[in-house]
């Protein structure tokens, strides 16, 4: 089929235009979208790993608490191998804070995002490159403060990955890293978000008019918004709770706060209330940033897997759109329970209400689109399959916690940790797993072994539901979340407590279900089948640069004009079961 | 660059002076205002709409708001929305919130 | 390899691509602010007494601040539009003025800081929160005044070679860091009555 770049005529181009880029500018500070997508991409799935490790070490706490850990005990020697309360808080805080600031975003937004948008519009690059390579950088620095706070002495951030003051104003100096750490992000994201609006808006191709755009567009789209507008909430936050570590302030310390028996000695008049509005006014939004590119993918996938165009499209673009203005004004229903009054607690829980329905609707189009389909079942499909049930159950696991009621009884209880990590563990990770068998091909020219992929799916298919299911069980039984012993010492969770040995073991078992993905990742790397430009016969314009385009050289040879929509599959009269979006087809002419 | 592009800078240069001008005077005026007594919320309400007025200058005229593209209009609508709802649901949640009495 | 639109604007949209850069950061930084103002406004109705800001701040040393600051947004858009009308001798003289107006800023406000360390007791941040609010909103501000002027001052010295090579582009940066520098002003017009005045 016809590719847009042809290997030799575009190094031919190349040599003409401009010289070899040396190894640092090429590979290291490179302001290239496709090398600084990869640079995010690696270092996000070592955050991903780094953070995973830290839950599984936590779960040895939960399902033996009081024995000393096995192989990193070494860690806790003082406590003769036992992890102590305040190193469960800290593993906990970071856990948190790694997977979703320095893990998922940046593989979502960070390596996906930039690496395939400008592709999938036909732009050379992303508008600001210079700008891009600051964004990784900055990343990579917030990220390195981040995981520093481990040798502050005291130990790492340990009031939660909401770091609510007082706790987190009188926390050890790991705290104040965290705060470093994430202005840096912050800026990291602000910038990459600006890049990536004017990105779409500016440089999409002739003829690729907003509503041709992959849907994959218009999620990451959406989510720079999301990220340009709720981010500078956490950031002012962050700089009012080092104003109140570093120069004694009180921004969020009430009057009248006894510590061990002693009044602090601080001025007073703050609001720990202040933090969390702050807080949330991003946290929220901050969820749908690690949703959105997750529907982006799992788009892309079902309707290349299913040989027809993706059902509802204009509906898929007024959902996410919608979701993302409602996002904003839902945050305080992670405060139910600060003392809020009827008539605000009423306002929230009608917005959270409204906002379900987008997400409904964005689900509705997915299932609906397989109805009469050819499907394929790729790896990738296999995990943008799964995506659809287990996304389902982690947004309905969210009703009960948007309406108050019902909140009072989960409310930091295991079922909220069930719920969030249903919609990003076996919802966003799937959909992050179903990209990277997805689009290796294009990235590397060659595919990911499919025997090995179809192992790592079963197995973590399986054993995430086992870590994540028996919360709710937990949680509906009162067992408070955040508890180091997992709830040994409370009497009402003595009847649940055995799923903490059986939520431990599907953990670890997930653990070593992802040594064939990272087996499968290097090894296809070097002695994976090699394909051409379109191994996986796809409609949107990626597959119509060549199998891993050069750096730093542009993506097309000729700017391609786009004619048609994003997903044209079996279109009656074609040749072949799918059109691409730059192909104009004899009749059309 | 045309003589009528030359022209049109020009006139705007003479638009930039005066605003700077009427600038000037209402800084005098917020400052002067600030001098009269009255309650607090009066106080605010005459202060944010003189800074209004003078942000409202620098934004237009200073910024070529006044001609700017629709798409720079949405996102900042967009924004000032957002900058609302951030401003003024905290303080309804606070004032709507069940009122413990407090035990000094 | 050349990026499209950064120079001349896209025909649908009439932008060019740093001139809708610069308003969504801008848009961010509204945001940045607002949160400050919002935290200013919950701590404020929430304190049972709030001191008034002329009895513990220098009105009279803001009041020629915001002068300054009002004055090198004039001189701001007139360096564009000397660039605008092809005098670079004008844009170096009126952005040479802003820089300098920048500097001003900053040492009247060293000046107020100095004032309130070496008052006796001192007045820090952690004294009360009128205090902590008044020195984190103008520091942050303060910062901001300082970004734009090691930017200005860039595009007044090495930056200012693209002239001769691409006058078109060398104008929009200076109309885009106009725009921010405006925005900074523009902060400043609401601070100033907010903090001092209220």
């Amino acid at each position: 089929m016809a590719t847009l770049v042809d290997d030799k005529l575009a190094h031919g181009h190349a040599e003409a235009h401009h010289e070899e880029l040396g190894f640092w500018r090429k590979y290291v500070f490179s302001q290239d979208h496709k090398v600084i997508g990869i640079q995010y991409g690696i270092t996000a799935l070592v955050f991903l790993l780094f953070g995973f490790t830290l839950m599984m070490m936590m779960r040895w706490a939960l399902a033996y608490p009081g024995k000393p850990l096995p192989l990193l005990g070494f860690l806790f020697k003082e406590m003769g191998g036992v992890m102590p309360p305040e190193g469960y808080n800290a593993l906990g805080a970071m856990h948190g804070t790694i997977m979703v600031f320095l893990g998922i975003v940046p593989l979502a937004v960070g390596a996906f995002g930039n690496y395939l948008v400008p592709l999938q519009i036909g732009a050379p690059d992303m508008a600001f490159p210079k700008l891009n390579m600051a964004s990784y950088w900055s990343y990579f620095l917030g990220g390195v403060l981040m995981i520093s706070s481990f040798w502050m002495p005291g130990g790492a951030a340990q009031s939660g990955w909401t770091s609510y003051p007082p706790l987190s104003n009188i926390a050890p100096p790991g705290q104040t890293m965290w705060l470093f750490g994430m202005l840096a992000l912050i800026i990291s994201s602000v910038l990459g978000s600006t890049n990536f609006i004017v990105t779409i808006v500016q440089l999409r191709a002739p003829g690729l008019t907003w509503m041709r755009l992959p849907f994959f567009v218009w999620a990451q789209f959406v989510t720079s918004f999301l990220l340009l507008l709720a981010f500078p909430a956490l950031q002012a936050a962050a700089v009012l709770q080092m104003m109140d570590r570093l120069a004694g302030t009180s921004f969020f310390l009430p009057s009248g706060l006894v510590i061990s028996g002693q009044p602090l000695e601080v001025s007073g008049g703050g609001s720990p209330l202040l933090w969390q509005h702050l807080f949330w006014f991003l946290a929220h939004p901050e969820v749908y940033v690690l949703i959105l590119p997750a529907f982006g993918i799992i788009a892309e996938v079902i309707a290349n897997n299913t040989r027809k165009p993706l059902w509802g499209y204009r509906s898929l673009v007024w959902a996410v759109t919608f979701l993302g203005f409602m996002s904003f004004i839902v945050w305080a229903h992670h405060m139910f329970m600060t003392g809020m009054g009827t008539v605000m607690s009423t306002f929230f829980q009608t917005t959270t209400m409204i906002i379900s329905i987008p997400s409904v609707i964005v689900l509705t189009a997915l299932i609906i689109s397989l109805w009469g389909a050819s499907i394929r079942y790729t790896v990738p499909m296999l995990f943008a399959l799964a995506f659809l049930p287990m996304f389902a159950i982690g947004g309905l696991t969210g009703l009960p916690l948007g309406l108050a009621p019902t909140d009072i009884h989960l409310h930091d209880t295991y079922y909220v940790i069930g719920h969030f990590h249903y919609v990003v563990a076996p919802g966003t990770i799937f959909a992050m797993f179903a990209g990277i068998y997805f689009w290796f091909p294009k990235i590397t020219g060659r595919m990911m072994n499919d025997v090995l992929g179809k192992i790592h799916f079963w197995l973590s298919f399986i054993f995430i539901n086992g870590v994540f299911m028996p919360m709710f069980i937990q949680g509906l039984a009162g067992v408070s979340r955040r508890l180091y012993d997992g709830g040994a010492s409370y009497s009402h969770a003595q009847p649940v407590l055995e799923w903490n040995v059986f939520m431990s073991v599907s953990a670890w078992l997930l653990g070593l279900a992802q040594i064939p993905f990272i087996l499968n990742f290097f090894w296809s790397i070097w002695k994976g089948r090699k394909v051409d430009s379109n191994p996986w016969e796809a409609t949107t314009l990626e597959w119509a640069a060549a199998p891993s385009p050069p750096i730093a050289h542009g993506n097309f040879v000729e700017v391609p004009t786009v004619v048609r929509g994003p997903y044209d599959y079996s279109v009656p009269g074609a040749p072949r079961d799918f059109v691409p979006q730059h192909q104009a087809l004899p009749q059309e002419a | 660059m045309s003589a009528s592009d030359a022209e049109s800078i020009r006139k705007q240069t003479r638009t930039y002076i005066g605003v700077f001008v009427a600038l000037m005077v209402l800084t005098v005026l917020t400052v002067a205002v600030s001098y009269f007594h009255m309650p607090v919320v009066l106080a605010v309400i005459v202060a944010l709409i003189i800074a209004s007025f003078k942000g409202s200058l620098v934004a237009a005229v200073f910024m070529h708001l006044s001609h700017e593209r629709k798409a720079i209009y949405w996102i900042l609508i967009l924004t000032v929305l957002f900058f609302l709802f951030l401003m003024f649901i905290p303080l309804l949640t606070e004032w709507d919130g069940i009122k413990i009495p407090r035990v000094s | 390899m050349e990026i499209p639109y950064n120079v001349e604007p896209r025909p649908d949209t009439g932008l060019y691509n740093a001139k809708l850069g610069i308003w969504l950061f801008l848009a961010s930084e509204v945001m940045l602010f607002g949160a400050l103002f919002s935290s200013y406004v919950l701590l404020r109705t929430g304190a049972p007494s709030w001191p008034l800001g002329r009895e513990i701040l220098n009105v009279p040393l803001a009041t020629l601040n915001t002068i300054i600051l009002i004055g090198s947004s004039v001189t701001m858009v007139l360096s564009w539009a000397a660039l605008k009308l092809n005098d670079f001798k004008k844009f170096r003289l009126w952005m040479g003025l802003t820089i300098l107006a920048g500097f001003g800023f900053m040492i009247v406000k060293a000046i107020e800081y100095g004032s309130k360390f070496m008052h006796e007791p001192p007045l820090l941040p952690s004294n009360n929160t009128f205090l902590a609010v008044y020195f984190t909103l103008t520091g942050l501000h303060g910062l901001h005044v300082l970004g734009g002027m090691v930017v200005n001052g860039y595009f007044w010295g090495p930056g200012a070679k693209m002239w001769k090579a691409e006058p078109e582009r060398f104008t929009n940066r200076i109309e885009v860091a106009g725009l921010y520098w405006h925005f900074v002003d523009l902060v400043w017009i609401f601070l100033f009555p907010t903090l001092y005045l209220l």
